[in-house]
């Protein structure tokens, strides 16, 4: 009976000592946070994926916090609403920006590209690249390994079976960029969102001149010129024999994508053409 | 016999072609020089489109310490100068020229008599050696040039010539002892009269007696050099692994052999060197051994830089019905052909025609933690361990576990009872390693 009531008692008296003990450390070495970091850390969407270049969300909200304006920080995520909460939250004002969403500029599945070499081993296209060109004869195209599918956080990116390519769920994307950092070839490219998720865009990054460019792939841009001669709006310009469409000025007419001769531009979540709407196009380019 | 204590492999040796004779290759009808076959920066092309070229024709300029000239193969008109697929597949620019006739520059020596001692001193043949475009034709085509200046505090004592030619298939520096030994002999002697030493030794592994017996005898006569016989194992051919083999000493993590008072270089950068030094010939032709364990004919030719590898192998037969893949270099460092339309370089040793039995990878299985990577690891490394750092991107922590000090050997891969792919991960590490370090130095 004794031993119980001393053990009692000499627990009480150590606890009670400690906690007392703790409760001056813990005043002694108070860290002071600005209250307004997990303000800001509320609001973001908490995927701590790093699109906005700093590490997770609550180093982005630190920043936001420190930062005298808002210009230089921007949660892909949140997106515009995300940045207007943050700014209500700091008194600050935010930047707009355009959504953006990532593309895939390569079509060249095997029905278009034909394997030239079998390649087996770690299946990663940092270490592919390293190695060789590729394993079609195409040395700028998609080695299909999917380093995008992995780095992914938002599921958005899916690996085709068939045309060994991926592809972007437009939905789920929140245009963080990881992939087009992961992607050796830089095939991956952000682009403006419009509605619908309609895009029109030079779906190949083959940068050699065109009889080369047709012969690795089928599909491949061959800088005919054809779509900068059709472009009404100049949004279409050729560097190192490949095209490309300034999203900015594209009003997605959809005149180049009809006289592609080799079908390298993508029209994506268009309504179906009528047949009649490509044979003028057709023949207004050849009257030119 | 003497050898490296730590780590190695003992591949077969399947080394075929030993008992071909050097053969000329007939001259191609086009070559196609790339203007990067050497370690650092390309060279810079001073000739253009229509131009006549003769053989031993500067044709490209080094640009910078380390890198290296260029000359052209064969004697013809350059056809064009544009970027074409080199071993790896990616397109860099190179010189195409058709070849007309086989007219060598005039000061170009052609006649095969020996000449022994150039009265030159050791600035005239760095020098000269440098104009003459040679490089490490080891295989890391590092320019010689560089080796041979030993920086301002340091000294050499020893050359060491590399004659072990460790790498299995391989047999284009062994003909090359046994044919040209007095003139590899004469090749050293110029390149201790560069280095200011006294002493050069001849490493050879144990499995080329011939070699041995036939240096040892010519060296009678050069009581400066001597041939030491070392143990067969992989990778004797290293240049710290040598080192340590002939002399004891260990270069130390991230420094480089000068530190420890020793330059290597291989049997054919010496027979290079004699050419160039004796009879003004700069570098444009190299013996490569075109192999296989299908090959009915096996052959070391010598062979004009910028020669298609297709033709090589027709001139030994063709290609055998079973080849799974083309090796430029040996199977243990080489590279797989991902296109045959390619030239051979300043680099390139062998062509090894694979088998498809044996060209596929392993299946990948878990790492049982067997530690087999580790004790065949001559540099000492953990290869499961910077395997499993490069899987997560960890590239900080890879620097602090020497991934530099790795020379991709390939040893850790093929011990691999998993056949893990530990190479890749660490080469893909090495790589990062140095952006780090560069970015940092920025």
């Amino acid at each position: 009976m004794n031993t119980v009531v001393i053990t009692i008692i000499s627990l009480s008296v150590i606890g009670s000592l400690s906690g007392f003990i703790l409760f001056l450390i813990a005043r002694k070495f108070k860290v002071f946070e600005d209250p307004r970091i997990d303000d800001v850390e509320a609001v973001l969407p908490g995927a701590n994926c790093g699109g906005c270049g700093y590490p997770g969300c609550r180093g982005f909200a630190e920043n936001c916090v420190k930062a005298e304006s808002l210009d230089a920080l921007f949660c892909p995520v949140g997106g515009n609403d995300g940045m207007v909460k943050i700014a209500e939250a700091l008194g600050k004002v935010a930047v707009t920006k355009d959504p953006t969403v990532a593309v895939i500029r390569c079509s060249g599945s095997p029905d278009h590209r034909t394997r030239t070499t079998r390649y087996d081993s770690a299946a990663t296209c940092e270490i592919a690249s390293g190695l060789f060109s590729g394993d079609t004869a195409c040395s700028y195209g998609c080695l299909g390994l999917g380093d995008c599918v992995v780095v992914c956080t938002f599921d958005a990116i899916h690996m085709n079976p068939v045309t060994l390519l991926p592809e972007v769920i437009d939905e789920k994307c929140t245009s963080c960029g990881a992939c087009v950092k992961a992607c050796p070839k830089t095939i991956v490219e952000l682009r403006k969102k419009s509605k619908k998720d309609r895009k029109i865009f030079v779906s190949c990054v083959n940068q050699d001149k065109g009889a080369a460019a047709k012969k690795a792939c089928s599909v491949a841009c061959i800088a005919c010129k054809v779509c900068v001669k059709t472009c009404e709006f100049d949004a279409i310009t050729i560097e190192n024999f490949l095209a490309y469409i300034d999203p900015v000025k594209c009003t997605l007419c959809r005149k180049c994508v009809s006289v592609c001769p080799t079908d390298s531009i993508l029209e994506i979540n268009f309504p179906p053409r009528k047949v009649a709407e490509v044979e003028t196009v057709v023949s207004e380019i050849q009257a030119n | 016999m003497k050898t490296f204590p730590k780590g190695g492999v003992h591949p077969p040796e399947n080394k075929k072609a030993s008992g071909s004779a050097i053969e000329v290759l007939p001259l191609p009808k086009s070559v196609r020089i790339h203007l990067s076959q050497h370690l650092g920066a390309p060279a810079e092309p001073i000739v253009a489109k229509g131009d006549m070229v003769k053989a031993g024709q500067l044709i490209a300029k080094s640009t910078g310490f380390i890198s290296a000239n260029i000359h052209s193969p064969v004697s013809g008109i350059v056809q064009k100068i544009e970027p074409a697929p080199d071993s790896s597949g990616y397109k860099r620019p190179a010189i195409f020229i058709d070849v007309q006739g086989d007219e060598w520059m005039e000061t170009i020596d052609r006649s095969p008599n020996l000449i022994k001692f150039p009265d030159l001193n050791s600035e005239e043949i760095i020098t000269r050696i440098g104009r003459m475009g040679i490089v490490g034709l080891g295989g890391a085509t590092f320019p010689s040039h560089v080796k041979i200046t030993v920086p301002k505090g340091k000294k050499a004592e020893i050359l060491i010539i590399n004659g072990v030619e460790c790498e299995p298939y391989l047999t284009s520096d062994h003909r090359l002892m046994l044919e040209k030994g007095e003139e590899i002999l004469v090749g050293t002697q110029l390149l201790m009269k560069a280095l200011r030493v006294n002493k050069a030794v001849i490493g050879i592994e144990s499995n080329k007696p011939d070699a041995i017996s036939h240096l040892s005898t010519l060296c009678a006569r050069y009581p400066d050099i001597r041939v030491e016989t070392l143990q067969v194992k992989y990778p004797q051919g290293g240049e710290k692994q040598l080192i340590k083999a002939i002399t004891g000493r260990e270069v130390p993590s991230g420094r480089l052999p000068i530190d420890v008072g020793a330059v290597v270089h291989n049997v054919g950068t010496a027979f290079a060197v004699y050419e160039a030094i004796t009879k003004n010939k700069p570098l444009f032709e190299r013996i490569v051994t075109v192999t296989g364990k299908s090959m009915e004919r096996t052959a070391n030719y010598l062979v004009r830089i910028g020669t298609p590898v297709t033709e090589l192998i027709e001139a030994t037969g063709g290609m055998p019905e079973d080849t799974g893949k083309v090796i430029n270099g040996g199977p243990m460092m080489g590279q797989a052909l991902p296109l045959l339309d390619v030239p051979v370089t300043k680099g390139t040793s062998g062509i090894v025609l694979m088998p498809v039995t044996e060209s596929n990878r392993r299946t990948t299985m878990n790492c049982i933690r067997c530690s087999r990577c580790n004790s065949v690891c001559a540099m000492g490394l953990e290869p499961y361990f910077l395997m499993s750092l490069g899987e997560a991107k960890r590239w900080d922590d890879m620097e602090q576990a020497r991934v530099m000090d790795c020379m991709e050997c390939g040893s850790c891969s093929y011990t691999c009872p998993s056949g893990r792919p530990l190479l890749d991960y660490i080469r893909l590490g090495k790589n990062s390693v140095n952006r780090l370090i560069r970015s940092r130095s920025k």
